[in-house]
Formats: C-alpha cells, structure tokens, sequence
C-alpha cells in the first residue's frame, strides 16, 4: 500500500509528510506534478506550501498541473485523497471539496498549535478516532478561513476556539463519500511527542488505515 | 485588443481585507465610508478583430480559472 505525494512548484512540506507516513509504518513517494499516472499508488496526498506560488489565489493553478487528472480519477474511484494546508485549497479549487478558503478573519498569519474536535469519524482522516475526540496540531497559514456557501460540506474537525474565522469552525473537511479530505492544520508534524504532540498521528493512521480499506 | 477583468467577491461571502481597510478608515476618521471591497482587476491584451469573440473568449478564461466561481463574480470590458 503506497501513498503518493505530489510536489508543485513552491510546496515545502513534502518531506515532512513523506517522513511521517513513513514513520507510521506506511510507503510513501514524492511525485513530481507534471507526472500524468498515479496507477502504482493506493492513494495521494497534496502538501502544503505555497503551489505555482499561490499566485492568483491559493491553488487556481495548481488545479490545473498535469497530475491533477490523474488526483481527480483516485478521487472518482474512492481511492483516498488528502490535502493539508495549501492541498486543501487545491482540493478546494479543483471541485473535489465544496468551498473556499479565504484570508483568516483577523488578517493574520496564524501560525501555533490548535485544538480541534472530531465531528465526523466516517473519513479518510478520523476514521481511526471516536467523535468528540481532542486533539492538538499546530496551525500555519494565512488562508485559513473556509467559506461554503453551498452549505454542502461536511465538516470532519472543528477549532475548539475558531482561529481564523472558519464556516462552522471548520478545520477539515470532506466530500459527500469520505474519501476526499481536506485539512488545514497540519498532522504530520505532530508525530512525535519530542515536538510537541503526537496527536496528528491518529489522522495519518486513518489515513494510511484508508489506502488498504479503499 | 485591451482587455480589462474586474473580478469581485460576491457580497454575501467576507471580506476580511476589505472590512480591515475599513476600519482603519474609520480610525483615521472618514466614518463616512459604510463599505469597502477589495477587488480584482487584471488587464490583458488578447489577440483578436472582434470584439465580442475577444470578450466571449475571455469570459471563458474567467469561468475556468481567473475568477473562483464559488466566490467571485467578474465583468470583462473590451475596449479599443
């Protein structure tokens, strides 16, 4: 069971997702995005960073790199697909997630370690956690702040104190199936208690758990 | 042919920039400004004869990438 994680131009935490899915136990791989097959892989994971350098609006031309052909197709099969941070507004801009996420409410770069609560374990990212369960992964973006004014989606963590403004408090999210997620916080760097929490491993294992259930 | 693409938030959806834009209007005392939002604009010259293929052309550029038609709405001028 293999996960591919796609590299854009100006992404920056490829190896870190890479090391903390490894870490766990699972196989990981970076993959270039101007890649057009991901059939050797169970499921894919888009980064975060700052993609074709957010220009225009976080994600608008990441959508349209080569590889995310290929991320639409696993997502249409049920294969998993995980955005965190920039990957979720990728997912986001390409239709695969319902919304957007704009400028935090305050205007400000948040950057610390947040609490967030399941509220939908039947996910890629909580299947492995009990709803109500808190956890504490740090935060790092400016465009945080999740608008759906289709009121569609379906949230799978909540902010305990709403940050940035976020519809619903939103902190991930998911598709109708549970197999597409997005999330803004970042899991795979709380993987070891040395840095602080190892509260983003039970979202990894969830989603490593995924690629062998999907 | 000049192309210009204004491209504007929707109004039922926040505006974080704008409405900090506003209060620190307010704050130097111009109370009197009630909104502010902070669009878009992109000028492009686009290769063309006729003006409505141009503008039809760039309409489609808007739906598929410049404008996020879950947030934003856009209007594209064509002029000389």
């Amino acid at each position: 069971m293999r996960a591919a994680v796609v590299v854009f131009p100006g992404t920056n935490c490829e190896q870190d997702v890479v090391y903390a899915l490894q870490s766990l136990g699972g196989e990981a791989e970076l993959v270039w995005h101007r890649e057009t097959d991901l059939s050797e892989f169970d499921g894919v994971v888009l980064p975060g960073g700052f993609a074709h350098g957010d220009y225009l609006r976080t994600g608008a031309i990441a959508r349209f790199s080569p590889i995310m052909a290929e991320v639409q197709r696993m997502a249409s099969v049920g294969r998993p697909v995980l955005g965190i941070c920039n990957g979720f507004q990728i997912l986001c801009e390409a239709g695969l997630l319902p919304g957007a996420l704009i400028a935090n409410r305050d205007l400000s770069f948040i950057c610390r370690p947040v609490e967030v609560e399941v509220v939908d374990n039947n996910t890629i990212l909580t299947r492995g956690s009990t709803v109500g369960d808190r956890i504490v992964i740090p935060l790092n973006s400016y465009e945080g702040n999740w608008v759906d004014a289709s009121g569609t989606g379906r949230v799978a963590l909540r902010y305990t104190d709403n940050p940035n403004g976020s519809q619903q408090g939103a902190a991930a999210v998911t598709n109708e199936r549970g197999n597409i997620a997005g999330v803004m916080p970042h899991p795979e760097r709380a993987i070891e208690a040395v840095l602080g929490s190892a509260d983003g491993q039970v979202l990894l294992n969830s989603f490593l758990d995924s690629l062998v259930a999907a | 042919m000049r192309v210009t693409v204004t491209i504007n938030r929707r109004p039922e959806i926040a505006d974080p920039e704008g409405t900090t834009v506003m209060r620190a209007l307010h704050d130097l005392g111009y109370t009197e400004t009630e909104t502010v939002r902070m669009d878009r604009v992109i000028h492009m010259e686009v290769a063309g004869k006729d003006p409505q293929e141009v503008k039809a052309r760039v309409e489609e550029m808007c739906r598929q990438m410049l404008a996020n038609p879950v947030l934003e709405d856009f209007e594209v001028e064509v002029g000389e």
